[in-house]
């Protein structure tokens, strides 16, 4: 497995990478003044923001600040409450869900072995039955599992799993990959071979939404960086203004590692 | 009970043929009867865990309490049903050991469908949003849970298994208890018990015990090499 | 979709287990002639002769007869004489034959508390078990016996079961499980000999009461009636009664013994 690309490096072969999906592609997907609100608490207010194709956005914020609601309402597991969310600057449809998949922080594998976990992903996502087994190799190179393929999923290391999740992820051909916490509770090693998968997605031409509290992190691998607190969004930017220039007292006093209350 | 033992080794160690023909009729249609009640109540037991539609939760509270159908009752509405009298009766299934699958059918089903409902209905809780993520169908859903809960469900289809072996009622009247056609291991102690052959009837009755234990012992054999780390 | 397959599979499953075209017929019989071994006597020689093989379903005459209303059965061999004449006149049966006798008699423990073993007849002894009020257990299930039992008590002008029920107890059974429970209780109870004869557990009990004339236990042979009920195997059934009925039939009804003793004795009266 190479090293992490430099941010550089990736960025120069972003143009070739990028938007170069189809038509039926979901991106750009935007939200336009979306709450959420259940039983009279609301859970987010007036969120507008765009996800463009070829750029990782990082959602940030503090705990309950609406971080991972968001990806669940991108997703379309949830419906707002409040506003609009659209698929390619239209409305949201279930081709367009189907273009999307998510990764959750605590990724439910079955009670299968890894190969047999993407096995199933394959076939719900409609891979056609004569290209499974090219793809299943694939996916298991891609996550470095070959050696573990016909182990039980449930027994692999934290980080095994959130690799065989990513590319069970994967394995939808998505154009949007959403990532919730995919590093939270790994020592660095695992958390550099995730940051290369993420990587890898991207050069597979999947935008990648990440949500993250590693600020490290999200200064590796962002371009865009969404920040959110109490469910409003009160910084999208680009990394570099959000890192060097953060635009409110909440989002530096987040960087600088000092307690939101 | 002494004599009772000692019948039973008598009658295994004799290897009677008469006993071979009996304990293997009971094992063809009680396995038979769980195997069809399976069949139909698997299916209905994930749906009425993952599905949410008018009438479930009656269907729920329904099959609950057929759980506890006496075994008499079932027999009895079978054999209404298969009576030449009945609806069915030109078939000329009553007294056949194909009346008594469908009467221990009719006893297993309500079984696996509750207690399926609640193991399915606490693995469809973990796997809920990643399977709507991946944008799954109904019949997607369910066969997946099915198959990830085959281990628990292996022990709700011994439970049914129970019952359809131990059960007399049922099969007694729909069976009819005729010497070589369908006479099984619990008719077969309940008439030793009328003869007041009571060391025959308890003989029997270890014998099937025994037969419990190893279909138990073959059972979560398996469920021991599908336990441990390797699948495929 | 999915419930086409299960069908399919269902169906496959079952297929196997379908009868095999054989020819046989399915009598619904007393107990008590099938618990004391004589149709495993009989029916071998009978299948041997003519191809048939015969299925019995060993139940109450009561549900024999119920069974047999409904069309389930071939042929009845049952003990209760009123009865089988009204099943032939409600159009059930064909006809009602005489086919053998044994009889009834009263069993209870050895030490005889109501001194049955000098009683003067069925009437008297039944007087006796109600003035001592020691523990008679009923079939209480409407069989041949039941009703035989409640007619003796009419005819000794006693009415027990109306009685406070202390000493009188119903047990709902069958011969062998109401036995069981006289002898668990030492209680008496009325059985028909084949019954008592070739039974298991007979514990301390013996026969008290035995040789009146109103002990009796005729026997009949019915042929279900086709006309009422079309599924009867009307040709193979009478074939097996004729049997019975012959020569040969009832030679072998005499001939069947259990510990050396002969439990029925054929009756049969050639009409025709």
């Amino acid at each position: 497995m190479s090293e992490t690309i430099a941010t550089s490096d990736r960025r120069a072969l972003a143009p070739t990478l990028g938007p170069a999906r189809g038509p039926d592609s979901v991106l750009p997907v935007a939200m336009d003044g979306v709450g959420y609100t259940v039983d009279g608490t609301t859970l987010l207010e007036d969120v507008s923001l765009r996800i463009r194709p070829g750029r990782l956005t990082a959602i940030m914020g503090a705990n309950g600040a609406g971080k991972t609601l968001c990806l669940r309402l991108i997703q379309g597991l949830l419906h707002p409450t409040a506003g609009t969310l659209s698929h390619a600057s239209g409305p949201v449809s279930l081709a367009g869900r189907r273009r999307i998949a998510t990764v959750f922080q605590r990724p439910v594998l079955l009670r299968r072995s890894v190969a047999a976990n993407l096995r199933h992903a394959l076939k719900i996502y409609g891979v056609p039955r004569v290209e499974r087994a090219a793809m299943l190799s694939d996916l298991l190179d891609l996550a470095g599992l070959r050696a573990l393929a016909h182990r039980s999923a449930r027994v692999l290391s934290s980080g095994e799993q959130q690799r065989l999740s990513i590319v069970r992820a994967l394995a939808a051909d998505p154009d949007l990959l959403l990532l919730d916490e995919p590093t939270a509770n790994l020592d660095p090693y695992a958390t550099r071979m995730i940051e290369t998968l993420i990587r890898q997605a991207e050069a597979r031409g999947a935008t990648v939404v990440l949500v993250t509290h590693d600020v490290g992190q999200a200064r590796r691998l962002a371009d865009d960086v969404i920040f959110l607190n109490r469910g409003r969004v009160t910084e999208q930017t680009p990394a570099g203004t959000f890192f060097d220039r953060p635009q409110t007292a909440e989002a530096a006093a987040y960087l600088a590692g000092r307690l939101l209350l | 009970m002494g004599d009772a033992i000692a019948e039973a080794f008598r009658l295994i160690a004799v290897g009677d043929a008469a006993l071979w023909e009996i304990v293997s009729l009971s094992l063809r249609v009680s396995l038979t009867a769980v195997a069809l009640a399976c069949l139909l109540g698997l299916p209905l037991g994930a749906l009425l865990a993952i599905a949410r539609f008018p009438g479930r939760s009656v269907l729920i509270v329904a099959t609950n309490s057929l759980m506890g159908l006496p075994p008499v009752l079932a027999g009895l509405l079978v054999y209404l049903l298969l009576s030449r009298a009945g609806p069915l009766g030109p078939l000329e299934l009553l007294y056949t050991p194909t009346a008594m699958i469908i009467a221990q059918t009719v006893l297993v089903t309500p079984i696996i469908v509750a207690l399926s409902r609640q193991v399915i209905a606490d693995m469809h809780q973990e796997y809920d949003e990643q399977l709507r993520s991946m944008g799954i169908t109904t019949t997607g859903a369910v066969l997946t849970l099915l198959y990830d809960a085959r281990l628990s469900l292996l022990t709700v289809a011994l439970a049914g298994f129970g019952r359809a072996a131990a059960e007399v009622g049922a099969v007694m009247m729909v069976g009819g208890n005729i010497n070589h056609v369908t006479r099984v291991m619990t008719t077969t102690i309940a008439l030793e018990t009328s003869k007041g052959n009571l060391a025959i009837a308890v003989g029997l009755g270890l014998v099937l015990m025994l037969i419990a234990l190893t279909v138990n012992g073959a059972l979560m054999a398996l469920r021991g090499t599908q336990g441990v780390a390797r699948h495929v | 979709m999915i419930g086409r397959a299960l069908l399919v599979l269902g169906l496959a499953l079952l297929a196997p287990l379908a009868v095999a075209d054989e020819r046989f017929i399915v009598v619904q019989s007393t107990t008590s002639t099938d618990n004391s071994g004589l149709y495993e006597w009989l029916l071998p020689q009978f299948t041997a002769e003519s191809g048939i093989g015969v299925r019995v379903v060993a139940v109450g005459t009561g549900q024999a007869l119920r069974n047999a209303r409904n069309g389930d059965g071939d042929v009845l061999i049952v003990h209760a004489r009123a009865a089988e004449e009204a099943f032939v006149a409600e159009g059930h049966g064909v006809k009602r034959h005489d086919l053998m006798v044994n009889d009834f008699v009263i069993v209870g423990p050895r030490a005889d508390p109501a001194g049955l073993l000098e009683s003067g007849g069925v009437n008297d002894a039944l007087k006796r078990i109600a003035e001592a009020s020691v523990i008679f257990v009923s079939r209480g299930d409407d069989s041949g016996t039941h009703k035989k039992e409640l007619a003796l008590w009419r005819a000794a002008g006693l009415d027990p079961a109306s009685g406070d029920g202390g000493w009188y107890r119903e047990s709902g059974s069958g011969m062998g499980a109401t036995l069981n429970i006289a002898i668990g209780m030492d209680a008496h109870t009325l059985t028909d000999r084949a019954t008592w004869v070739s039974f298991g557990n007979k514990g301390d009990h013996l026969v008290l009461v035995e040789g009146d004339t109103a002990l009796q236990n005729p026997y009949g042979v019915i042929l279900v009636n086709p006309e009422t009920h079309p599924g009867v195997r009307a040709r193979d059934g009478q074939i097996f009664i004729d049997w019975l009925l012959s020569p040969k039939g009832q030679a072998a009804i005499s001939g069947f013994r259990v510990y050396g003793q002969q439990l029925f004795f054929p009756n049969a009266r050639r009409t025709n």
